[in-house]
């Protein structure tokens, strides 16, 4: 039984058959061998974990990476040397996770942006290009006015926009990379209705997102991968949610289980939240964090997971709500007052957020311990330097002198200066952002290993992640968060002792993220 | 070969840091061009490299304080008139209550004007270009205005010899203030939190702030040491022509600026030197002086001291992309 023979047989009417796809990247294979059809008609969804090759497959799709071996094939045409540019011309079009639009411009100028229409001595009909898109939309029936500028618009209605400009260009395949992830739920049954009525225009449209509820609702198809293979496709009605998650998560247990992992869990409480909430985003956070515990926090992308970490260390104002912190109401303004509570940050994106791409190792490191280095008013480099090549070594940096500038560094070694020069702070409390995300293995299980250490010296760690595997590893708890909202905190034993003997925990940890996260409601035990 | 290897090593060194150091090959090359070309104009005379050490001074200080500016990310386009301000109020007040109060009043006045800068800048979010721009002609308005357009003479002997107009061990006061204000900003520069904390926010202020430090309050500190260096300029100014007017100043801060870049200082934040500032002061000093030496008209000094500063930017960024 070859899962790629069953595809074709599924697919009506073929727009793009993707043929003996394989691509490596520095010898890792991201894809295997794929073979993949998408019809006419249809929606047809992309599942699978963080680097199963679902963003490979686009991206070869759209030109800008091109595969090792294999086809490409749309309406029957071979397509040799794909660009972005071709890829246009061959009617695909891409929605973009982020979006690609011009805040300042009206809606109309981004819909033909770079493709304006009818260019008298080379000026642009404004007009024109307010009348075309209001057509367009009205085509789409929405109500979205070709005059308004983009910045006034919610992320739903750009969202729509990025669609309306796919089929000004006249895109018969759409592309959509989780286009739900930073809409509201109003927003997402109106993306639903226009993309049923897309389909049932016969436009093909890919569909990639995390939310399976999402997934059951509006997709015909689904093709599940992992590790750069194809798994399984099928129509919806022949998945169940646990059969899906099954799919997608495998049987393998991952070598994550050689941490040795100690608790050191102090019964009193360091942290205790309280109707937390943002200033500008709202929420309702409710936890309580012991010394020396790692607590877990899990979630999908856009649950407001990350906003946690941001309200705790001063980043996004607070609206409501109370923290207590040893038992001691206190006030987070700003991030030096996080920093002299001794709470610290790995943030999401160590590009923008962690690090100073273009200065030193050493001043990386020094920045939030300049205090440790002052005597009087002189900065004591020595004692800087010495605590610099302390972090090269102990976290095991691959850097020939601490002089050099960061971005000299690869990805996983950037992000444990961002660890140490927190370590070197010694925060009571540490907070890490998808801190594993986009890094090797070895620097990875390195991370995982000292924030192991870390708890059991009795700090207590935050742990945000969307890898089920070293989250069940490293965690005691595991919160999961939708809505802004801490919606269920489960121990890691009863995680282990509830789940069923045929399935792994992380098949039943993403079967709670998933029946937590919306108003998807299976019984586990029965399905 | 342990010769040839320490030829090589020093070599590639050179290779290396010659672009950072093109501030000081620059100098010594215009130098020399100047000292062997205009050799018989008297450009090696005592007097003259005095002359140009008095005039390039007070640009010099002010433009320790734009280094801290820039490399904050920042920008301060009223010392200029900050520095004519000052110049106004001090002699102002010199002449009605003495020189104590004259004092304090001028520094008093580019307090104010940080103050001003840094709140509207880091509280009503208005970008430090339009601040400071909005900020340039409301200086020169009030300083015009207050002083009816006229020059105010400053009698007070003992103001004007400790501000600019007299000496020391032979040599005029002024390049001592540069040298003090100049060790001062270097040792601030390279040797404090706040030197490194301004760098951070220079380099990327996201991280700046997500490493807990309040990224406000450096600008606001920045901002207003600034003006506290345009008002000492205003002040030595005063001193050394012995009045206040409101032209005093006028047009510094593109001079200011281009030394600070000229000594390495990104206009885009995160890096760059005091000592480095200092030297480009100088440099445009020198060629001021030899361009006038040379005997160029005004029009034609502008247009070769424009092209000289150009051609030295462009040799230092350029290959920078290269990467």
């Amino acid at each position: 039984m070859d899962p790629n023979l069953k595809n074709t047989n599924l697919v009506s009417k073929i727009a793009v058959e993707m043929q003996n796809i394989s691509k490596s990247f520095g010898g890792i294979k991201a894809l295997d061998n794929v073979n993949i059809s998408f019809g006419y008609g249809k929606i047809h969804a992309l599942l699978g974990e963080n680097g199963a090759g679902k963003s490979t497959i686009l991206k070869i799709l759209r030109g800008i990476y091109s595969p090792n071996h294999g086809k490409i094939i749309v309406d029957n045409n071979l397509l040799e040397n794909l660009t972005p540019q071709s890829a246009k011309k061959f009617g695909i079009g891409m929605i973009f996770q982020e979006m690609s639009l011009v805040q300042s411009l009206t809606v109309a100028q981004n819909i033909y942006l770079g493709n304006e229409p009818s260019k008298k001595f080379g000026f642009i009909n404004d007009n024109l290009l307010i009348k075309n898109s209001n057509k367009i939309f009205e085509s789409m029936g929405i109500n979205i006015d070709g005059k308004e500028k983009l910045e006034n618009l919610s992320t739903g209605q750009q969202q729509l926009v990025e669609i309306a400009k796919a089929i000004s260009q006249e895109a018969k395949i759409l592309v959509l990379d989780e286009p739900t992830s930073a809409l509201t739920s109003s927003e997402v049954k109106i993306l639903f209705k226009l993309l049923i009525k897309l389909k049932s225009e016969g436009k093909c449209i890919v569909y990639v997102s995390h939310r399976m509820e999402e997934i059951f609702q509006i997709s015909d198809l689904i093709t599940v991968l992992r590790d750069g293979k194809i798994i399984n496709t099928k129509k919806i009605i022949d998945y169940n949610l646990k059969t899906l998650i099954s799919d997608i998560m495998g049987k393998d247990t991952r070598n994550l289980s050689d941490i040795n992992k100690q608790n050191n869990i102090k019964s009193s409480n360091i942290l205790e939240v309280k109707n937390l909430s943002s200033f500008s985003k709202g929420g309702n956070y409710n936890f309580k964090l012991r010394k020396g515990e790692v607590l877990g926090i899990a979630g999908l992308l856009g649950s407001g997971r990350s906003r946690i970490a941001r309200l705790l260390f001063g980043i996004e104002p607070i609206g409501s709500g109370n923290i207590k912190y040893n038992g001691k109401k206190i006030k987070i303004k700003n991030t030096s007052d996080s920093k002299k509570l001794k709470i610290a940050l790995v943030p999401e994106d160590r590009r923008l957020q962690g690090l100073i791409l273009n200065h030193s190792i050493k001043s990386n490191i020094e920045l939030p311990n300049l205090n440790f280095y002052t005597n009087y008013l002189f900065l004591n480099d020595y004692k800087s330097k010495k605590d610099a090549q302390k972090v090269i070594d102990d976290l095991n940096i691959k850097t020939l002198n601490k002089n050099d500038i960061v971005t000299t560094l690869s990805g996983g070694n950037q992000q444990k200066v961002v660890i140490g020069k927190w370590n070197i702070s010694e925060p009571d409390i540490l907070i890490l952002d998808e801190a594993t995300a986009g890094i090797d293995i070895g620097s990875k299980g390195e991370i995982l290993e000292l924030i192991n250490s870390l708890s059991k010296k009795g700090k207590s760690i935050i742990f945000i992640s969307s890898e089920l595997t070293e989250l069940i590893a490293i965690s005691d708890r595991i919160a999961i968060v939708s809505n802004g909202e801490i919606n269920k905190i489960i121990n890691k034993k009863d995680l282990l002792s509830n789940k069923r003997e045929d399935d792994t925990t992380e098949q039943y940890l993403q079967f709670l993220i998933q029946t937590n996260s919306g108003s998807l409601n299976e019984n586990y035990e029965y399905n | 070969m342990r010769i040839m290897n320490i030829i090589s090593q020093i070599f590639t060194n050179f290779k290396k840091t010659w672009r950072q150091n093109i501030i000081y090959i620059g100098f010594i090359c215009v130098f020399l061009f100047f000292s062997i070309t205009l050799y018989d104009s008297g450009f090696l005379s005592t007097n003259n490299l005095l002359n140009i050490g008095r005039q390039t001074a007070i640009i010099a200080i002010m433009a320790v304080a734009m280094t801290l500016v820039l490399s904050c990310g920042e920008i301060d386009l009223s010392v200029g008139s900050v520095a004519g301000l000052a110049s106004v109020t001090t002699a102002l007040a010199i002449k009605y209550y003495g020189i104590f109060i004259g004092i304090s009043v001028g520094l008093s006045t580019g307090l104010i004007i940080g103050i001003l800068n840094g709140l509207i800048s880091t509280r009503l979010m208005v970008p430090t270009f339009l601040t400071t721009l909005a900020m340039m002609g409301i200086a020169k308005g009030v300083s015009m205005w207050i002083s009816g357009t006229r020059s105010i003479s400053i009698i007070d002997d003992s103001y004007t010899n400790f501000f600019g107009s007299g000496d020391l061990f032979g040599l005029p006061s002024l390049l001592f203030w540069m040298l003090i204000i100049g060790l001062i900003g270097h040792f601030v520069y390279r040797h404090t939190k706040f030197g490194r904390q301004i760098l951070a926010v220079g380099g990327n202020v996201v991280s700046a702030n997500y490493s807990g430090i309040n990224t406000n309050k450096i600008k606001f500190y920045v901002l207003i040491i600034s003006s506290l260096m345009a008002s000492l300029a205003g002040m030595l100014y005063a001193g050394r022509l012995h009045t206040g007017r409101f032209q005093l100043g006028e047009g510094d801060e593109l001079s200011v600026i281009a030394a600070a870049v000229l000594g390495g200082t990104s206009l885009f934040g995160g890096k760059g030197t005091v000592i480095g500032s200092i030297i480009g002061a100088l440099m445009i000093g020198v060629i001021n002086n030899g361009l006038i030496l040379m005997g160029l008209e005004y029009p034609q000094q502008l247009i070769a001291r424009g092209s000289i500063i150009i051609l030295a930017v462009a040799i230092s960024e350029s290959g920078k992309n290269k990467r």
